[in-house]
This record gives structure tokens, sequence and C-alpha cells, in this order.
């Protein structure tokens, strides 16, 4: 080829790997666009259908034959308690387990093969954390179809994640700190205890923060265990006026949640049955948003505060 | 971890530790290090004289960092790491290497700074206070006197007194080494291992924690690695060359500079290897 040839040649071929990275960007534009278009419209959707329908008396209403009158009192007071139950349990248990893993296990054969499995909990399908739930906490340990069992139920479901922001959270700890804490005679418990726990709590908090955001919209493993769909009743009050003025025996309760209570009301016909779904949906799909947004304005700050 | 009597009764060899006169403090006879099956440090003797500078010097890999870890037992704290021989410290003559030793009880003798400033993200006082906690000082009128004797002697106290509950992140480079090494005298240590101190640090910042380490001698004996020469020449009475998992020869740092015996020291220090 003469050079002028070869000249020619050349930038053809630039002009055309030019224009494919142009399509490439306009295509990944267009598909980010409309990912976010489908949330966006579920939300208009779900707001334009629901949000007439929300007031103090929907709020503070137990479901009802009636549409008009019915409302979300027992399902958010459920979810509420639920999201108790499930922290109290997945924070204790999955925060251990990753200090645990992260800072005393040895690494060897066994610790690896734990450490594969939790990463397959996480993605062991949710009705599956409600069939061992049903066999473990409520006919096993007789805990009945109760708050107890179904928070519990949603513990173990979220323990992988908690497991995983708190290994995440100690890793990004520099090895320095830890030696200057052993150097100076401290034991493991006390480096963890004095320093690695106060310097991952952001990170351990936004884990767990996500985490019940995760729970918080579960439905499959409560259907599976049996949580009933229409309660018009509040699970028994935790203060009481008599000796010893604490009792666990909403613990006990049967009970139902947003997503339940969601879910009963699409299976019915009715518009206006319809519209308390969209109403009961927008309500969760806030708390979600809000709680990711908590999680990473949390993230953000532990980010600040302590730079290595 | 363990220890073969027969490598501790081994005579010194290869030092000539008779030319320092001053009282040894540490006595390391025949240790021998293992990383696995890997053998790190090969028969180490030295005595290491009290309130003296002691330099360890070598190129890269020679085991100098390995063995200033065996004296706080920091070998410890990861697995597959063995030791042999013995370390005593004077003037009781505790064996820091008997298995039956606790790393913790060797690690509130044997004070450490690191390469890396590392402080932990807490206020300046807590940071020197930390030590003193662990060994269960508690009253604040206690802490606070041996907090500003410790930042007094590590020449920081007159930067720091009006921020003390400030974090300690908020110093520079230097301020915060200097910070490690008031959190590592806070708890009055007998011996102060420094690995590599400096550098991480501008010459400015170098400097002053070489006059520090000079101060220091006064109440603590110190051992210091360090990959540079020249500050081992300004600061060290001692100086023991390592290659290869041995010490090759260990004297005073005049005789070591001028008149090294060994043909490899010679090499190492007039700058044809290293």
């Amino acid at each position: 080829m003469q050079p002028e040839q070869l000249q020619k040649h050349q930038e053809g071929r630039a002009r055309r790997r030019r224009a494919i990275d142009r399509n490439f960007r306009r295509l990944g534009f267009f598909l980010t666009l409309s990912t976010l278009g489908i949330l966006g419209i579920l939300m208009l959707n779900l707001a334009m259908n629901g949000l007439a329908r929300i007031d103090w008396q929907f709020m503070s209403s137990f479901p009802s034959r009636r549409a008009g009158e019915a409302g979300i009192l027992s399902a958010w007071v459920g979810t509420l308690l639920l999201m108790l139950v499930t922290a109290s349990a997945a924070i204790p248990f999955g925060v251990a387990a990753g200090i645990y893993l992260e800072e005393y296990a040895p690494k060897n054969r066994w610790t690896d093969f734990v450490e594969i499995n939790i990463a397959n909990l996480a993605g062991v399908p949710s009705i599956l954390y409600g069939l061992m739930a049903l066999g473990l906490f409520v006919y096993q340990f007789r805990f009945g179809q109760s708050l107890l069992s179904g928070g519990l139920a949603l513990g173990c479901l979220v323990l992988p994640i908690v497991i995983v922001a708190t290994r995440e959270s100690l890793r990004t700890i520099p090895s320095g700190i830890r030696e200057a804490a052993f150097a100076l005679g401290a034991t493991r418990w006390q480096a963890v205890w004095h320093h690695l726990l106060p310097y991952s709590t952001g990170g351990i908090a936004t884990g767990v923060i996500l985490a019940m955001s995760r729970a918080i919209g579960e439905s499959a493993p409560l259907i599976t265990i049996g949580a009933l769909t229409f309660i018009a009743f509040l699970p028994p009050a935790p203060l009481i006026s008599h000796a010893p003025f604490v009792s666990v025996d909403w613990l006990f309760s049967p009970f139902t949640a947003l997503p339940i209570q969601m879910f009963n009301w699409v299976s019915r016909p009715g518009e206006e049955f319809q519209s308390n779904a969209a109403a009961a949906g927008l309500i969760l799909m806030v708390i979600t948003l809000s709680m990711n947004a908590a999680a990473i304005l949390l993230r953000r700050r532990a980010q600040r505060n302590i730079t290595w | 971890m363990s220890i073969s009597p027969e490598n501790a009764r081994q005579a010194i060899p290869e030092s000539d530790a008779s030319e320092s006169k001053a009282l040894p403090k540490v006595q390391i006879r025949g240790v021998n290090f293992f990383y696995g099956s890997h053998q790190v440090l090969r028969n180490v003797s030295m005595d290491v004289p009290a309130l003296k500078v002691t330099a360890l010097i070598g190129p890269s890999g020679c085991g100098k960092t390995t063995l200033l870890r065996c004296l706080n037992r920091m070998h410890d704290l990861y697995p597959g790491n063995r030791y042999e021989g013995s370390i005593q410290v004077q003037p009781d003559g505790t064996d820091i290497l008997r298995s039956d030793m606790d790393p913790i009880q060797v690690r509130m003798r044997f004070g450490m700074v690191f390469q890396k400033p590392n402080p932990f993200p807490k206020s300046i006082y807590e940071n020197v206070a930390y030590g003193l906690r662990l060994q269960g000082m508690n009253r604040r009128r206690d802490l606070d006197e041996r907090v500003e004797k410790a930042l007094r002697e590590a020449a920081l106290w007159e930067e720091v007194k009006s921020r003390l509950h400030q974090m300690a992140h908020n110093l520079s480079g230097g301020q915060q080494q200097r910070l490690c090494i008031a959190r590592a005298i806070a708890t009055d240590p007998d011996v102060v291992l420094f690995d590599e101190p400096t550098s991480a640090l501008d010459p400015i910042a170098t400097s002053k924690i070489e006059e520090l380490i000079v101060e220091l001698k006064k109440r603590v004996t110190v051992m210091i690695v360090t990959h540079n020469l020249q500050q081992a020449g300004r600061i060290s009475d001692m100086t023991a060359f390592m290659y290869l998992g041995e010490l090759v020869e260990f004297g005073e740092t005049n005789r070591m500079f001028t008149n090294p015996t060994k043909p490899q020291t010679e090499d190492y220090i007039s700058g044809r290897f290293g």
C-alpha cells in the first residue's frame, strides 16, 4: 500500500472505532435510564394509586372487610416488632461470627469451607429459610406461628449479610493498628473490644441497616411459617402494670406484616382494595429507601471520621 | 515454639561483645527462627548493652526486622512461626523465648515503634494512656501525670499540650511518630524496639526522631533497625551487621564503620552491595 492509502485506511479504522465507542456510550446511557425509569414508574404508579389513601385513619385502623375502613395498624406494628426480633438475633450472632472469622479463626481448609458456605447461605432462596423456621422454631422449639418464629427466620436470612459486613469492616482496619495494640500488651479480646470494634461500628451499622431493609420486604418465609393475613388485634404490650412490669408475651403472639397485608389486598377483587395495597406498598418502599439512604449516609460519615 | 537447650548453651560466636564494657541488658543466645519450614534467623547470638543504642543493619531480607520482632514475641501473632534458642533479659535473667512465657508479659517490657506511624484513631491523650490503662492504671491524676511525662520525653508536649483531647490523626507524620514513641515509653519498658522509625518521614522529622532516640538512652535501652547507614552511624553506640539470617559482625559503631573485621561488613558499609 502507498503511504497515503495506508493513512486513509487507518483514519477509516479510527473513525469506526470511535463510532463503536460512541454507540456503546449511548446504549449504556439508555439502558441505565430505562432501569431507573422502571423504578420511577413503579413509584409513580404506587403514589398515584395509593397516596390519597394514606392518612391517620389508614395508619391506625385494623384490616376490615370494607376497604374504605381498612388500615395497616396491625401490619406496621407487626413489621416493627419483627424487625426488633430480627435485629436482636442477627446483630449479636452476625457480629460475633464476623469477629471470630476475621480476627481469631486460623486460616485453614475448615475455615475456608465455613467461609464459602456463608457466601452460599446468602444465596439460599428465602422460602427455604421459612421451611427451616417452620420445622425448627415453630414445631421443634414450640415457639408457634409467632413474632418470635418470624423474627428468627428473618434473622437467619440476613445473618450472612451481617457477617460479611462485619468482616469487610474489620478488614479495612490496617494491621498496624492491631500490632500497635498487641505491642502494648493487649490480648486479642482487648484489641477487638478497645479498637477494632469501635473503629468498625460505622461499617457494621451500615451492613445491619441494609440487612434490615432486606428483611423488611420479605414475605415468603413469613407466609411459610404461618403469618396471618387478617389480624384485628395488636400483640400484648411489652410493659404491664404489675410486677415484673415487662412481658414477653408479645413474642408469642400471632402477627401480620406489611408485605403480607399488601399481598392479601392485592389478591382481593375491587378497586378500593387495590389502592389500599398501593398505599401499603408505598409506605414499605419509602421505609426501605430511607433505610438505604441512612446506610449510605452512615458509611460516608464513618469514612470521614476515620482515615488510615 | 520449641526451644532446644543445646542451642541455648552455645558460646557467643562471631561477635566481639567483649569490647563493650556496659552491662548486657538482653542476651541473645543461639536464636533460630523459622517461618514455616523456611529458616529466617541462623544461630544469632549477641549481647545488647544496657542504656545504649544498638543498631541492626543489613540488606533487605537479612532478618534484622525478624530479630527485632522476636524480642517482643510479635511473631506469636501469626501462625506457623517457631523460635529456638534463648533471649534472656537482665537483671532478672528471664528467658522470653521460653514456651511457657506469656508473650503479653514480654510485650509490656519491650515497647515497640513501627515503620509507619500508627496512632490509634483516638485522642492524643488516649493514645499515650492506652498502655497504662492496659496495665490497670485508671486514676485520672496518675494517668495525667504519666501522659505528660511521656509526651515531654518524646519532645511533643509543647506542641500538643493545648489539644490533648483532639484526634491524633490531625498531627503531622513526624508528630504522629513521636506520639507513638510517647505511647511506647509511657509504661516504662526495659527496652524500646524501633523498626525503621523514620523511613516514612521527611529529613526534618527524621532528625527530631534521631535526637529523641539519643536522648532516650539515658533511661531505656534502645534497639533500632535501620536501612540508613548514616543514621546508624549518627545515633548508635553498637552496630550489628546481619546478612542472610546470620549475624556477621557486632561491635562498637565507630569501629564497625572505620575498621570492620569481616569483608562482607566492609563491602556493605562501603556501599558495594545492599
